[in-house]
C-alpha cells in the first residue's frame, strides 16, 4: 500500500518536473528581488574596473574596428576577446543616448558622474538576465524545492553581488552563458553546447581552462564518426572566425594575442589570490626571513612578485622561480585525472563536476590569477550540490571561504556592513536550505539505490567548523587587533594572512574535488 | 546634538547667543532632546568636530554621516525591532507560523519607514517603536505599561498625539467596565502624569516649559506646506483657505474638523473596547489627524501606515491600499532628496514581499478575504500612481502650473485615503460580537 502511494508521489513529482515552464514564476520572483537589491547597491564603491569598462564603451564607440586593439589613449587597454568588445559596442549606443560624455574618448576619461554610474550599473543588471536564463534552463527539470535552492544560491550569491554589482564587473552574464552551454550538454545537445562554449571563449578567454574537458568529452561523446567531428570542428571554427576574422584581415592577430595574454605580469596579483602560489610565496618569505635571521645573506625583493614585470627581478628569494609555462603545466597535470575519467566514461552526469574541477585547477595553479576567478567554480558547483549531500557539504565550505576571500576587494568602511550581512545571511539561508532538503524524510525525489549514496543529512565535520571559526577570528584580528598591536607597521600582514588562510581552505577544496572526480 | 551637548538644559528651547532657534532649533519634545544628547556623546567621542558648538553647522564628512546613520540604525534595532517582535507575539500568537512570520517581515520591512528614517534621516523609529510597545502591552493586558510607553512616545514626538484618541478611548472604555471605574481612571492618570513629570522635570524647574510648548506648536507655518495629501491641501484647489482666513482661525477650524472625524471611532471604542477595534481605532484616529489637522507634513503618513500594517492579517486590502497611498504620497519628497532609485527598489521589494509565490498556499485565506472594492481601488491607484510618477520624472510641467504633478499626486492619494478611511470606519463599527464578548469576559475576570 505504502509502496504504491510513494510511487504515485514520485510519478507526480516527475510529471511536474517535466513541464517546460516549471518554476518560471519562482525564477521571475527571485530575479526581481535580486534586481531590486542590486538597485540599492548602485551608489556603492566601484573600482577602477568601472573606468575600464567605461573606456571600452568609448573606445568601441569612437574608433573603427582596426583601432580597437591598438589604441592607447588610456592605460586600460582592451584585453578581452572581440565578442566582448562587440558587447561594449552595442551598449555604447544606449550610453550615448543617456549621456554622450560617457562614450567620449578624451572627455570621458575617469568620468564617473551619476549618469555613467547608473548606466553602467544598469547594464550589469540587465546582462544578468543571461545568468537567470542559464540557471533556469539548467534547473528547470529539478523538483521545485531544488530549483528555489539553486536560484537562492546563484541569484543572491554574495560573490556575484560583491564583484559584479559593487566592485564592478560583468561576470554574471558570462557565467550564464557557461551554464547555458552546460545545460545543453546535459540534455544531450552536444553541438549547441560546444558552440555556446566557443562563443563564451570569444567573450572571455579565461574560460578556456575548461576547454580540454569540453574537447575530450565532445570527442568521446559526440564525435562517433568523422562527419560529426567535422561538423563540430567547422561550427567552432566558424565562431572563432566570426570573432577574430576581422582582425586576421587587418593583420592584427599578433597584437590581439599580445593584449589577451599579458604574460609580462607577475605570478600573483597585488593581493595574492588564495591559491597554491600564495602558499608558495608565503613559504618563500618565511624561509627567507628565517635564513636571514640565521645569518645567511639573502637577497630579498620587496613585493617583487606583485609588480608588473617578471624576468628581470627575482620574484622568489629561496624557492625556485615559477614561469608561466610551469604554471600551465601544473594546471594541465592537475586536470589530467579528470580528462582521463571523461575519456573513459563520457557520461552526461559527470560533466558538470569535471568542468567545475577544471576551473578549480586553473584557479589553484594558474598564472596571475585574480581572486574573482573563484566565482567560476563556486557558482556552477552549487548546481551539482543540490542533489548530493556530499557535494553540498563541500560546496558550502568552499563558498564561505571563497566569498570571504573576496572581502579585501571592498575595503571602504561604508561597504563593510553590507558585505558582512550578505555573507552571513546567504550562508545561513543556504545552510537551512540544504538541511531541509537533505533531511531524511523529505528525500522523495530519488530512487532507493541512489538514496543510499546521497543519504545523510547536512552537517559539517569538526575540521571544517573549526576552519570557519578561524575565519571569524581572522576577521576580528584583521579589523581590530592588528591596528591595536602594530599600528601602522606591517601593513601587508592582514592581507597576506587572509590570502594564506583562505588558500589552505581552497587547496583542501581542490583535493576534495579531485577525490570526487576519481570516484566518478 | 550640538545644542544639547554644549548648552545647559534650560537653554535648549530658548533663543540665546549659543542657541539660535532659527537654525533648525529643537521642535520636538524633551525625549528627543535627551536622545540627541546621548547620540551627541557618541559622536563627540569619535568625531568632535561634527558636534562642536557653532563651528559644526553644515559639517558633513563621510565618517560623520556614517556615524549619524549608525545612530538611527541602532535606535531602530534597539527600540523598533523588539517592539514589532513583542507585538507579533502578543497579537499573532494564535496564527500559523507562516502567516505570523510573513506579517512580521512586512511590518519590519516597511519601505516608507526605511526611506524616511534611513534615507531622509529622522528618528521616527523611536517614537513609533515606543508606540508599538504600548500597543503590544495593550494586547497583553498590561495597561499601565502601555500608558507609560505611549507617554514616552508622546514625549519623543508630538505627532504621536495622532494616536492619543484611540489610546484614550480604549483605556477609558475598559476602565468604566471595571468594578471601580473612577479609581481605575485615576490610576491611569497617575501613570500618565508621572511619566510626563519625569520627562519634563528639568524644564519645570526652570520654568522654561512654556518655551518648549511654543516650539512644539509652530502655528506660524501655516495650515499646510508643499503638497500633502490631506483635506486642506486638496480642497484648497477650490477654496483658497490661506487667503480667506488667518492662521489662528484655520487652527481652530482644523481642530474642529479633526475632532469631528475621530469622534466616531472613539465612541465605538468606549462603547465596546476590543483589541481589533483598538487597532482599527488607532488607524482611524491617525488617519483623521492626517487628513484634517493643522500643519501636517508628508512624513506623517507613517502614522496611519503603521496601524494598517499591524492589521495586515486581519484586513489585507486595507494595508495594500494604505501602503500604495503612503509610497505615492511620499514620492515628491523623496525625489527632492535624490532618493528615487532607493524608492523604486524598496517599493518594488515590498510589493514582491506581499506576493511571494512560495507562500501562496499559506496566505491564500488572508488574500481571499480582501474586499473587492478596495482591491480594485488599490489596483487603479497602483497604475495611476506609477503613471504620474513616471511623468513627474520624465516630463517638465507646463510653466503655468509648475506643481501640476505634485498636485495631481496628492489629490489622487487624498481620494484613496478618504475611501480607505470610510472602509475602516465601517470595519470598526461592525466589529464582531465575538471580539467584544472575549474582551468583556476578560475585563470581568479582572
Amino acid at each position: 500500500m505504502r509502496g504504491t502511494k510513494q510511487q504515485q508521489q514520485h510519478e507526480l513529482q516527475r510529471q511536474q518536473a517535466q513541464k517546460p515552464m516549471n518554476g518560471l514564476r519562482e525564477v521571475l520572483w527571485m530575479a526581481s528581488v535580486a534586481t531590486c537589491i542590486k538597485m540599492l547597491l548602485m551608489p556603492t564603491y566601484h573600482s577602477t574596473d568601472f573606468e575600464v569598462h567605461r573606456h571600452w564603451l568609448a573606445l568601441t564607440a569612437s574608433l573603427p574596428l582596426n583601432q580597437w586593439y591598438i589604441d592607447e589613449t588610456s592605460p586600460w587597454t582592451l584585453d578581452y576577446p572581440p565578442f566582448f568588445a562587440w558587447f561594449e559596442y552595442v551598449l555604447s549606443f544606449f550610453a550615448r543616448i543617456v549621456d554622450p560624455v560617457i562614450v567620449d574618448l578624451t572627455r570621458g576619461l575617469k568620468y564617473d558622474a551619476a549618469s555613467a554610474v547608473y548606466f553602467q550599473r544598469g547594464s550589469v543588471m540587465c546582462s544578468d538576465l543571461l545568468l537567470f536564463l542559464g540557471t533556469w534552463r539548467f534547473c528547470r527539470n529539478f523538483p521545485l524545492k531544488l530549483q528555489i535552492l539553486s536560484y537562492l544560491a546563484i541569484f543572491f550569491s554574495p560573490g556575484l553581488l560583491m564583484v559584479d554589482h559593487i566592485h564592478f564587473q560583468y561576470n554574471g552574464f558570462l557565467l550564464g552563458v557557461l551554464l547555458l552551454s552546460v545545460s545543453y550538454l546535459k540534455e544531450g545537445n552536444d553541438l549547441t553546447g560546444g558552440i555556446m562554449f566557443a562563443i563564451l571563449l570569444c567573450f572571455k578567454h579565461l574560460f578556456a581552462i575548461a576547454a580540454p574537458v569540453y574537447f575530450v568529452y565532445l570527442l568521446r561523446h559526440y564525435c562517433h564518426d568523422l562527419a560529426r567531428f567535422l561538423k563540430l570542428g567547422f561550427s567552432v571554427m566558424l565562431v572563432i572566425l566570426t570573432a577574430f576574422g576581422p582582425f586576421l584581415y587587418y593583420g592584427q592577430i599578433a597584437q590581439v594575442l599580445r593584449r589577451l595574454f599579458p604574460f609580462g605580469r607577475g605570478l600573483c596579483h597585488a593581493y595574492w589570490a588564495p591559491n597554491f602560489w600564495a602558499l608558495y610565496n608565503a613559504v618563500d618569505k618565511m624561509l627567507s626571513y628565517l635564513l636571514r635571521m640565521l645569518g645567511f645573506d639573502v637577497v630579498m625583493e620587496k613585493a617583487a612578485m606583485t609588480g608588473g614585470l617578471v624576468g628581470d627581478s627575482k620574484a622568489h628569494a629561496i624557492l625556485p622561480q615559477i614561469t608561466p609555462g610551469l604554471s600551465m603545466f601544473l594546471v594541465l597535470l592537475s586536470m589530467s585525472p579528470c580528462l582521463i575519467k571523461i575519456w573513459r566514461k563520457p557520461r552526461r552526469d559527470n560533466l558538470l563536476i569535471c568542468v567545475v574541477y577544471a576551473y578549480t585547477c586553473g584557479y589553484i595553479f594558474g598564472w596571475h590569477v585574480h581572486e574573482k576567478a573563484s566565482l567560476h567554480f563556486v557558482i556552477p558547483l552549487v548546481l551539482a550540490a543540490v542533489d548530493s549531500v556530499k557535494v553540498a557539504k563541500e560546496y558550502y565550505f568552499v563558498s564561505i571561504v571563497s566569498y570571504y576571500s573576496l572581502f579585501p576587494l571592498l575595503f571602504e568602511p561604508r561597504e563593510y556592513p553590507v558585505k558582512m550581512i550578505f555573507l552571513v545571511l546567504h550562508s545561513t539561508a543556504m545552510w537551512y536550505g540544504f538541511a531541509i532538503n537533505f533531511a531524511p524524510q523529505t528525500q522523495t525525489s530519488v530512487k532507493e539505490s541512489e538514496l543510499k549514496e546521497r543519504n545523510g543529512c547536512m552537517s559539517l565535520c569538526i575540521k571544517k567548523k573549526m576552519f570557519i571559526a578561524g575565519l571569524v577570528g581572522l576577521e576580528i584580528y584583521v579589523q581590530l587587533i592588528h591596528h591595536l598591536v602594530f599600528e601602522e607597521r606591517l601593513p601587508f600582514l592582514p592581507l597576506m594572512l587572509i590570502s594564506v588562510y583562505c588558500s589552505i581552505g581552497l587547496m583542501y577544496a581542490w583535493l576534495k574535488q579531485l577525490s570526487f572526480v576519481i570516484e566518478l | 546634538m550640538e545644542i544639547t551637548l554644549h548648552t545647559p538644559v534650560q537653554e535648549w528651547y530658548v533663543n540665546t547667543t549659543n542657541n539660535d532657534l532659527s537654525y533648525w532649533g529643537l521642535d520636538y519634545p524633551p525625549l528627543t532632546a535627551y536622545q540627541s544628547f546621548f547620540h551627541g556623546l557618541v559622536l563627540d567621542r569619535f568625531e568632535p568636530e561634527s558636534v562642536a558648538l557653532h563651528t559644526s553647522r553644515g559639517y558633513e564628512t563621510p565618517s560623520s554621516k556614517r556615524l549619524m546613520r549608525w545612530t538611527v540604525l541602532t535606535s531602530d534595532a534597539i527600540i523598533f525591532f523588539p517592539a514589532v517582535f513583542a507585538f507579533s507575539m502578543a497579537f499573532h500568537h494564535q496564527r500559523r507560523f507562516d502567516e505570523s512570520a510573513w506579517a512580521f517581515a512586512v511590518i519590519l520591512l516597511q519601505p516608507a519607514l526605511i526611506l524616511i528614517d534611513h534615507g531622509h534621516f529622522q528618528y521616527n523609529c523611536i517614537s513609533l517603536g515606543l508606540t508599538l510597545g504600548a500597543v503590544a502591552s495593550i494586547c497583553l493586558h498590561r495597561d499601565y505599561l502601555a500608558s507609560v510607553l505611549f507617554c514616552l512616545a508622546l514625549n519623543h514626538k508630538q505627532m504621536s498625539a495622532y494616536y492619543a484618541p484611540a489610546f484614550f478611548a480604549y483605556l477609558f472604555g475598559k476602565s468604566i467596565r471595571k468594578k471601580n471605574p473612577i479609581f481605575e481612571v485615576m490610576k491611569l492618570g497617575v501613570a500618565v502624569i508621572g511619566t510626563f513629570l519625569l520627562c519634563w522635570w528639568p524644564f519645570l524647574h526652570s520654568r522654561t516649559a512654556e518655551a518648549v510648548l511654543l516650539r512644539l506648536a509652530p502655528l506660524q507655518r501655516g495650515i499646510f506646506e508643499d503638497y500633502v495629501a490631506n483635506f486642506w491641501c486638496a480642497s484648497s484647489l477650490v477654496v483658497k483657505w490661506k487667503q480667506i482666513f488667518p492662521n489662528t482661525v484655520l487652527a481652530y477650524l482644523a481642530l474642529f474638523a479633526t475632532l469631528v472625524s475621530f469622534l466616531p471611532s472613539v465612541v465605538q471604542q468606549i462603547r465596546s473596547p476590543s483589541h481589533r477595534g483598538f487597532l482599527l481605532s488607532l488607524f482611524n484616529s491617525s488617519l483623521s489627524f492626517y487628513l484634517f489637522s493643522y500643519q501636517v507634513h508628508e512624513k506623517s503618513i507613517l502614522l496611519p501606515l503603521i496601524p494598517a500594517s499591524l492589521l495586515i492579517l486581519e484586513d489585507f486590502s486595507l494595508y495594500r491600499g494604505m501602503i500604495l497611498c503612503a509610497m505615492f504620497s511620499m514620492f515628491p519628497l523623496l525625489r527632492r532628496d535624490g532618493l528615487v532609485v532607493p524608492y523604486i527598489a524598496t517599493f518594488a521589494l515590498h510589493l514582491l514581499l506581499l506576493n511571494v509565490p512560495f507562500l501562496e498556499k499559506s496566505l491564500s485565506h488572508v488574500k481571499e478575504r480582501q474586499h473587492p472594492s478596495l482591491k480594485y481601488m488599490s489596483d487603479g491607484l497602483l497604475f495611476t500612481g506609477c503613471l504620474i510618477d513616471l511623468l513627474y520624472l520624465l516630463i517638465e510641467p507646463p510653466p503655468r502650473y509648475p506643481f501640476l504633478f505634485e498636485a495631481l499626486n496628492s489629490l489622487l492619494v487624498f481620494i484613496c485615503l478618504v475611501l480607505i478611511g470610510l472602509h475602516s470606519h465601517i470595519q470598526q463599527w461592525s466589529a464582531t460580537s465575538t471580539h467584544e464578548q472575549i474582551d468583556a469576559d476578560k475585563v470581568k475576570m479582572n
